[in-house]
């Protein structure tokens, strides 16, 4: 596969000032490769989530350079980049976040709706499309309350890939699933990289899982100690 | 596009909550409906009684009066000029002139024409007793021309039993105030003695009776045609004691007055000067109509404010969420704002229709009283305006109470909820 460059990462520091202030990421540099399957593994704490959250855009609050895909976003506007987030970068969050008053189909849908590329119908189509290869689009009639924790974690999954991003990123995604369930993500996460050269970035402490990708970086207080 | 999936959440959200909801459009319900039933049916009020006196107050009223004599003996004297000496002894007395008005033909034919009146009326006031055994009452017979009257001044309206045309040709007739009559035991039909105060003695009949809803003018007032009132006043045809002007726009009242008095040199007094009062106590009822009402729907918007304040503290996370997602924080803030205009145009159209209907409750209960005969029920204005703007204030409102909690709601920082789990 072509090597081409989509994250770079430069110098990147971070402060929490509440109540001291302490340093909770030091001089982070790291690239990603279009289409690379990547873990990041590391004891609680050592800053994996605060590095995760900096690079989907959402902490803006950080010293340093980061470019996707050759976009600077150090320089972008919050609606900039909240753009940016939705158009290039699916998040899967350590909780399946998700709206409680819609239903499992317009929660998936929802990020394409913002991204209005396609038309209402092409975007439902999608939607249960990505709600199959999670093996849910039975649920899909059904509010975010009525199911179960597993299958919420796998709505939020398939909300992250509905606009097809550049890269997913996900905070522990499989740790509310059981093994089975975990390696069906596994494989989906493979067959989005064969499919769309997506790249995955992933939070885990699930050794099995990140022992699978191609890379591990490992963290320990706020550095990396191991690319 | 993009907004509608935003107006679809706010939707989702005003749907889920809606006890909540209903509860804060109530607000705005009670605040909108409130506010069209006070102004309908104050500013009915107001035209009302405004009407009661400005219907049938002439615009420019002509008219003699007794002056005291300008020109005193003293001045003539060269001894003492006015422009050194203050004047004291006024010792020459008014002189007695007729109360007539001089040219009072010219007047009414020069003015006909002109484009600012509606119409002329002459009156001719006489006074006389009204006499019944040796009973004696102060009266005024008032010498009209009922058809311009009634279209001019709603003469009718206040004329019960009968019509003012019964006057129009006949010389015999009178419609008498209905105070007199009470007094003195007279229905339509009979005959009532009257003395000039020139001691001539005459009959009029009764064709109808007078209540303006005022006692003291009831209670003296009556009608007869113009050739009537000249010979009850012992006078010739060419006799008219006031000319009353309608104008098509009020505003050219006192221009107009002005005018008479320097081109025939009589007394014209125009409405504004006559009724300055009235202004007055018109402009302070509406403001205070408006003032109660706006008090209301800002405690509505203030509901309203509180309720969307909770909401989106409950929705703390639905906003990360969202945030996370790729929507941006002026998304955010547009959901929010939905939601209040949601709210606004829920509860301001009930409202409406709230308002609308107890107007129409209101404008058909029974108001009788003595001082208005022709009114039946309470009077009340649906100008459309009110409800225009009624509608607009609505959403203006709900606007301003959503727009701050929404500006907070874009800028919580989804990070910090997200860590927070």
């Amino acid at each position: 596969m072509r090597k081409e460059e989509l994250l770079k990462v430069r110098g990147v520091n971070k402060y929490f000032h509440d109540p001291t202030t302490i340093q909770v990421l030091k001089n982070i540099n790291f690239d990603l490769n279009k289409g690379e399957y990547v873990s990041i593994m590391g004891k609680s704490g050592c800053g994996k989530s605060t590095l995760l959250y900096i690079l989907s855009t959402m902490d803006t609050d950080y010293e340093g350079e980061i470019e996707l895909k050759g976009i600077n976003l150090t320089k972008q506007s919050h609606n900039e980049l909240a753009r940016i987030r939705n158009e290039y970068i699916g998040f899967i969050f350590q909780f399946h976040y998700l709206l409680p008053e819609f239903s499992i189909l317009e929660n998936v849908m929802m990020p394409a709706l913002k991204l209005d590329k396609y038309s209402r119908q092409e975007i439902e189509h999608r939607a249960i499309e990505k709600l199959r290869l999670l093996d849910i689009h039975n649920l899909a009639k059904k509010k975010a309350t009525q199911i179960s924790g597993g299958q919420k974690q796998r709505v939020a999954i398939a909300r992250a890939l509905i606009n097809e991003p550049l890269i997913i990123m996900g905070d522990e995604p499989t740790g509310n699933l059981d093994s089975k369930n975990a390696d069906t993500v596994f494989h989906l996460f493979k067959e989005m990289i064969s499919e769309f050269n997506t790249t995955l970035l992933i939070v885990t402490h699930d050794e099995d899982f990140a022992n699978r990708t191609d890379r591990i970086i490992t963290m320990s207080d706020g550095e990396i100690i191991n690319l | 596009m993009g907004n509608k999936v935003l107006f679809k959440i706010a939707r989702t959200h005003v749907y889920a909550k809606r006890k909540q909801s209903i509860i804060a459009s109530l607000g705005v319900t009670f605040g909108i409906g409130t506010f069209i039933i006070l102004m309908s049916f104050m500013t009915g009020l107001n035209g009302l009684l405004d009407g009661l006196i400005l219907n049938r107050t002439p615009h420019v009223r002509v008219y003699n009066e007794i002056q005291p004599s300008a020109k005193q003996a003293i001045s003539n004297s060269e001894n003492y000029p006015s422009d050194k000496f203050f004047h004291k002894i006024e010792s020459i007395k008014p002189q007695a002139a007729k109360s007539s008005i001089r040219n009072s033909l010219g007047i009414i034919e020069g003015y006909q024409k002109d484009k600012r009146v509606r119409g002329i009326t002459p009156q001719v006031s006489a006074r006389v007793f009204y006499k019944s055994g040796s009973v004696l009452l102060n009266g005024n017979l008032l010498g009209i021309n009922p058809e311009e009257e009634a279209r001019l001044f709603n003469f009718d309206d206040y004329v019960l039993h009968g019509s003012p045309t019964d006057l129009k040709n006949n010389s015999n007739a009178i419609i008498l105030g209905a105070g007199v009559a009470k007094k003195l035991s007279l229905k339509i039909g009979d005959y009532i003695p009257m003395v000039n105060p020139k001691g001539k003695e005459f009959k009029l009949k009764i064709v109808g009776l007078f209540q303006s809803g005022l006692a003291e003018v009831d209670n003296i007032q009556s009608y007869a045609n113009i050739a009537a009132a000249q010979s009850a006043a012992g006078e010739g045809t060419g006799y008219f004691t006031d000319i009353h002007f309608k104008l098509h726009k009020i505003e050219d009242a006192a221009p107009l007055a002005n005018e008479l008095e320097e081109l025939f040199g009589v007394h014209a007094i125009d409405i504004h000067r006559a009724n300055a009062q009235f202004d007055t106590g018109t402009s302070i009822r509406n403001l205070i109509t408006y003032a109660v009402s706006i008090t209301l729907l800002i405690v509505a918007g203030f509901g309203i404010y509180n309720i969307l304040n909770m909401l989106i503290y409950e929705k703390m996370n639905d906003i990360a969420i969202l945030k996370a997602t790729g929507f941006s924080g002026s998304d955010v803030k547009r959901i929010f704002i939905y939601q209040a205009l949601l709210i606004g145009f829920m509860g301001g159209s009930i409202g409406l229709l709230v308002g609308y209907g107890m107007s129409h409750v209101i404008d058909n209960a029974p108001f009788e009283t003595e001082a208005l005969p022709t009114i039946k029920t309470f009077p009340v204005n649906f100008d459309p305006m009110f409800y225009i703007g009624g509608g607009l204030f609505a959403l203006i409102t709900t606007f301003f109470a959503g727009y701050f909690p929404a500006r907070k709601a874009s800028k919580i920082d989804p990070v910090e909820i997200l860590r927070g789990q």
